[in-house]
């Protein structure tokens, strides 16, 4: 019993705080909420804290993108640099450009902010990307979470949407060729591509001046609104439906076995929160990310090799380089330019089935019930072989967007590696699914018999040089190997 | 099946490493409540919060000294600060205050009674309601009419893709110029190099605009019927639209052999994907994703003053291609 | 292919042995030695192997033979950057034989004192990021590697600049006039060392190693942390 309890029993001085709650119960009749709050349970397996990485991430991303909102300008009207940094002394450039420059250099702790910013946002997606994939191979996804799971793949999508967004703002060498390919990609869209990009930028690339204020709408208003919340609603669905856990002693379909919130959970999901700002601060003073100054301004007839997108658009290029040159056009009209396969059908697909998982869950296990007690990736070979497969294919496409640094790193010749991949990308996916299901099953049997292990076959050598069989018990003979 | 057996063995020596399989479910009660009354962990905590705190004044003093630079500094002073503080609090959260193992039972999500009443409340809703079909069909007229009138107006916007696109600074007579503004002559494109060109008078950052020119063996040169090589290529003069016709980057790259019995032949190559084209013929798509060549722009050499002119406009549409995209015939 | 080879490691040996005169190494003899097979004697090129030199001059012999592009043991291996075959004794004498050859150029004065840095990264990004990065950190080309800049003197960025080894291309004066070039190899210079303010630089390449820092060291640090705070399997 506590120590405020006791106090309370003696029948003495009421227990600190009580005048506080009293307080807000008077005015918000919040008591009940504030006990069912303090005593919620956590499960406390370390892989169930992802999620809070994720939005931990998302709170230092508002904090220092707010810094940065005070101070970044987001008009294409030009100025001449005559800052300090000599190779781009004279140069014409937008204020995009110029307010960020002068972040970097001028604004006291300002390119710390703009570092730990773009960090963050690299680290946000990541764990966002880490978060969906533990979630997916323990089967945490089933009802009643579906609709989590539903406003988790969105609450990806838009993440990618506002890093791609946010890093173009500062109009600078590499993010304008990359906002080039998005318009390149949106016009591929059949039929209506022309109107949908001309719709975005006001008119032909690179647009109208507005295109950088609604770059800056979407970054700092629209999206994050959107973002946090769904943030909210997610959490919402999760405390609602509660945490669900791994199989364990008094762990049953009906409760949730863990550490509750108040004192010990808080604490450390808090000390996680400061774990990861130290993380990203560190990263964003020690570690040196997409220096501007150093790119030089966009224009649209410039162009630098090994120009990539930031790590959660890899895919895309890869989707991009590894296409082979297949447009559809009859009838003297173009339905399908290039780059919609890899652009815009590829993550098409991709989200599709991030989105359908639970139904198509449902369909293959014929499992329609409620479920709150994880698998562990063995327990359902073919799903976590479904997921690995799914997973390698992407996998693959993103690795073959960085083909050209592979080249210079590892001698690989360009074009060998492309067609590798176009290859690859059939194969290799039928290849991992058998694996990993072999291997999920392989670790059941070794869990229902743990004495007998791996299912092989003691071999002997025989004096003549071969091998024979060894059967468990019997007296050795010769025999075939299989 | 050998290859498997090696393949999951390997996979199994890395995964099981000593985890054993759950235990059979025995009735179990895992709830239990733990007080450490560890006082070295209590200061510990005490510790890491004040270097924590003496770190973050760090940042403050080390801000104020430095104004605008040092960001490692700055990063190193406020990173240790919160490094410093979440220590305290993982250590406050696992060593210092109670550990306790509770079990919640889960809420019951189906409500059998209020699923039945809540259809009933909204039917109810509906009481004394007699003309329902009258007014669902005129409903349905409203709803029309509105979506219609919010949709509508979108198809104003923006003005016709191909009018815009196909409509360039690049006519018969155009001047073709540096970024300054200065005139390209024939003889500042040698053999081997490639030269970037703009349309005088045009905005720099038109996608229309910028032209790579490039000079090759007239002998060597094979465009698509249709292009007569006085008009399209005079005396090996050849000039293409600069922005790659897959995803609208910049062609920045040129390869240009000194040895062509070993060497690979002439080539405009996209950094973005690496569509490469074919200067020599039409520039053609010869490795890469591009669904088709570089519009070429015809030359005129000006016969008193050398300097090169545009003899017509593109031989297609330039850019990333959308439906109505001129292909140029190629 | 091997007959290349062994001449070239025939010519190294004659090289190593031939005869120092009052001047110095003999270059034509050192030419013949292992030049000769793919360039031809005198130079004239021998088809499929080597081009001709006569107008190559000192400009060419010289880049060639420092950065150690030549001799190439094969004609069809990409001429990459390798360290010396010669002394500098010897290579001043072979350019001098092949600048004897013909009216080719001499070696590009380069005057950095006067160079304009920022017209310099101007240039350089026009001409030459699209195949070197706009740091000078290197990329590629359908079919070769444009090599990175960070060993190059600002000789060796100007010769380049003129002749257009391998896949290059060759910028004349009437494209990039000497001060032009000044500046480039000006800026070149500067990219060895260049303005790494945020910290650790990673490479000057942008995303690909800010990925892989922020899996692997950042992400990879929180699941370090989240592994201390959290339990591994229910007890």
């Amino acid at each position: 019993m506590s120590a405020a309890g006791q106090a309370s029993r003696d029948g003495a001085t009421p227990p600190p705080g009580r005048d506080t709650v009293r307080w807000i119960d008077e005015r918000a009749g919040a008591s009940p909420a504030l006990k069912a709050a303090l005593r919620y349970v956590f499960p406390e397996h370390w892989s169930f804290m992802l999620g809070e990485i994720a939005l931990y991430a998302f709170l230092v991303l508002v904090g220092t993108g707010t810094f940065l909102a005070l101070f970044f300008q987001s008009s294409t009207a030009e100025t001449t640099y005559h800052g300090s940094y000599a190779p781009l002394f004279g140069e014409r450039m937008s204020l995009a450009y110029w307010s960020t420059l002068r972040l970097s250099q001028d604004v006291p702790a300002g390119l710390l902010m703009r570092q730990t910013h773009h960090w963050a946002a690299l680290i946000f997606i990541a764990a966002i990307v880490a978060h969906l994939l533990r979630v997916f191979f323990t089967a945490a996804f089933r009802k009643p979470r579906d609709i989590t799971w539903a406003i988790g793949v969105t609450l990806l999508m838009l993440a990618v949407l506002e890093g791609f967004a946010g890093y173009s703002m500062p109009d600078d060498l590499l993010s304008g060729m990359g906002l080039a390919i998005a318009y390149g990609v949106a016009m591929s869209i059949p039929v209506i591509g022309g109107n949908l990009a001309f719709l975005v930028w006001g008119g032909e690339y690179p647009g109208t001046h507005e295109f950088t204020t609604r770059l800056l709408t979407l970054h700092i208003f629209l999206l994050p609104a959107l973002i946090g919340l769904l943030i909210a609603l997610h959490l919402a669905f999760v405390i609602r439906n509660h945490h669900t856990q791994f199989r364990g002693p008094g762990r049953t379909e009906r409760n949730v076995v863990g550490t509750p919130t108040w004192p010990a959970y808080a604490l450390r999901s808090l000390g996680l929160l400061f774990a990861t700002a130290a993380v990203l601060f560190l990263l964003g003073g020690l570690v040196q990310i997409n220096p501007i100054w150093q790119w030089g301004p966009y224009e649209t007839y410039l162009a630098t090799n090994g120009a990539q997108p930031d790590w959660y658009l890899g895919w895309l290029i890869g989707g991009l380089r590894i296409m082979p040159p297949l447009e559809i056009h009859f009838w003297g009209l173009t339905w399908i330019p290039n780059p919609f396969w890899g652009g815009a059908a590829f993550p098409l697909v991709v989200f599709g089935v991030l989105y359908a998982i639970p139904w198509l869950d449902r369909r293959l296990t014929r499992d329609f019930s409620r479920h709150e007690l994880l698998d562990r990736p063995r327990d359902n070979p073919q799903r976590t072989a479904l997921g690995m497969a799914f997973f390698s294919w992407v996998a693959l496409v993103f690795f073959a967007g960085s083909a050209d640094r592979i080249l210079i790193r590892f001698g690989i010749p360009y074009e060998a590696q492309i067609w590798f991949a176009r290859a690859a990308v059939f194969v290799v996916p039928v290849l991992v699914y058998l694996v990993t299901r072999r291997i999920c099953r392989e670790l059941q049997r070794s869990d229902a018999h743990p004495l007998r292990g791996w299912s092989g076959r003691r071999v002997r050598r025989t004096p003549a040089g071969g091998f024979a069989v060894v059967e468990p018990g019997a007296a050795t003979q010769a025999g075939d190997d299989g | 099946m050998s290859v498997w057996r090696v393949i999951v063995a390997a996979v199994l020596l890395v995964l099981r490493g000593g985890r054993r399989g759950p235990k059979p479910e025995e009735p179990v009660d895992p709830r239990e409540r733990r007080v450490p009354i560890n006082s070295r962990a209590q200061l510990l905590v005490a510790a890491l919060l004040a270097l924590g705190g003496l770190a973050g004044l760090g940042f403050s003093v080390l801000y104020l000294l430095e104004p605008g630079n040092e960001t490692q500094w700055l990063g190193l002073a406020l990173g240790v600060a919160l490094a410093l503080i979440a220590a305290a609090l993982i250590v406050a959260g696992k060593a210092v205050v109670p550990q306790e193992i509770a079990v919640e039972e889960r809420s019951q999500l189906v409500h059998e009674h209020d699923e039945a009443i809540v259809p009933q409340m909204v039917a109810a809703g509906g009481e004394g309601v007699t003309r329902r079909r009258l007014i669902a069909g005129a409903a349905g007229v409203a709803g029309i009419g509105v979506g219609a009138a919010l949709v509508t107006p979108a198809a104003s916007l923006g003005p016709n893709v191909s009018q815009r696109i196909d409509d360039t600074p690049w006519r018969r007579g155009v001047r073709v110029v540096d970024e300054r503004g200065r005139a390209i002559l024939a003889d500042d494109v040698a053999f081997g190099t490639f030269v970037t060109g703009f349309p005088e008078g045009a905005s720099l950052r038109d996608l229309a605009a910028p032209i790579v020119i490039v000079r090759l063996l007239p002998s060597t040169i094979h465009l698509p019927a249709g292009r007569p090589l006085a008009q399209w290529a005079p005396e090996g003069l050849l000039a293409y639209s600069k922005i790659c016709t897959h995803a609208g980057c910049a062609i920045a790259l040129y390869r240009y052999p000194s040895f062509r019995a070993t060497q690979p032949r002439p080539a405009l190559v996209c950094p973005c994907h690496y569509s490469t084209f074919d200067p020599a013929r039409g520039a053609d798509v010869i490795f890469g994703p591009a669904g088709r060549p570089l519009p070429q722009l015809p030359l005129a050499i000006d016969p008193a003053t050398r300097e090169l002119r545009a003899n017509g406009g593109y031989s297609g549409s330039i850019g990333p291609a959308w439906l109505n995209v001129d292909r140029g015939g190629a | 292919m091997r007959r290349a080879a062994l001449a070239l490691a025939l010519g190294a040996l004659l090289a190593a042995a031939a005869p120092a005169s009052a001047a110095g190494p003999d270059g034509r003899a050192l030419f013949r030695g292992s030049c000769a097979s793919c360039h031809g004697l005198d130079g004239r090129g021998v088809p499929g192997s080597g081009p001709s030199l006569q107008r190559a001059g000192a400009q060419a012999a010289d880049f060639y033979l420092r950065t150690g592009r030549m001799p190439l043991a094969n004609p069809s291996d990409p001429p990459v950057r390798t360290p010396p075959l010669f002394t500098d004794a010897q290579i001043t004498a072979l350019t001098a034989y092949v600048a004897s050859l013909g009216a080719g150029p001499p070696i590009p004065p380069v005057d950095l004192v006067h160079a304009d840095l920022s017209a310099g990264r101007r240039a350089f990004t026009d001409h030459c990021a699209g195949c070197h990065q706009v740091l000078a950190r290197g990329g590629i080309v359908t079919g070769a590697i444009a090599p990175p800049l960070q060993q190059a003197t600002p000789t060796e960025v100007a010769q380049a600049v003129r002749i257009g080894p391998y896949l290059m291309p060759r910028f004349t004066r009437r494209q990039i006039d000497d001060r032009t070039l000044a500046d480039i190899a000006a800026y070149v210079q500067w990219t060895k060392h260049p303005d790494d303010r945020g910290g650790w630089s990673i490479g000057n390449i942008g995303p690909i190693p800010e990925g892989l820092v922020a899996w692997f060291i950042g992400l990879l640090a929180l699941l370090v942390v989240i592994r201390l705070i959290g339990e591994r399997s229910p007890r």
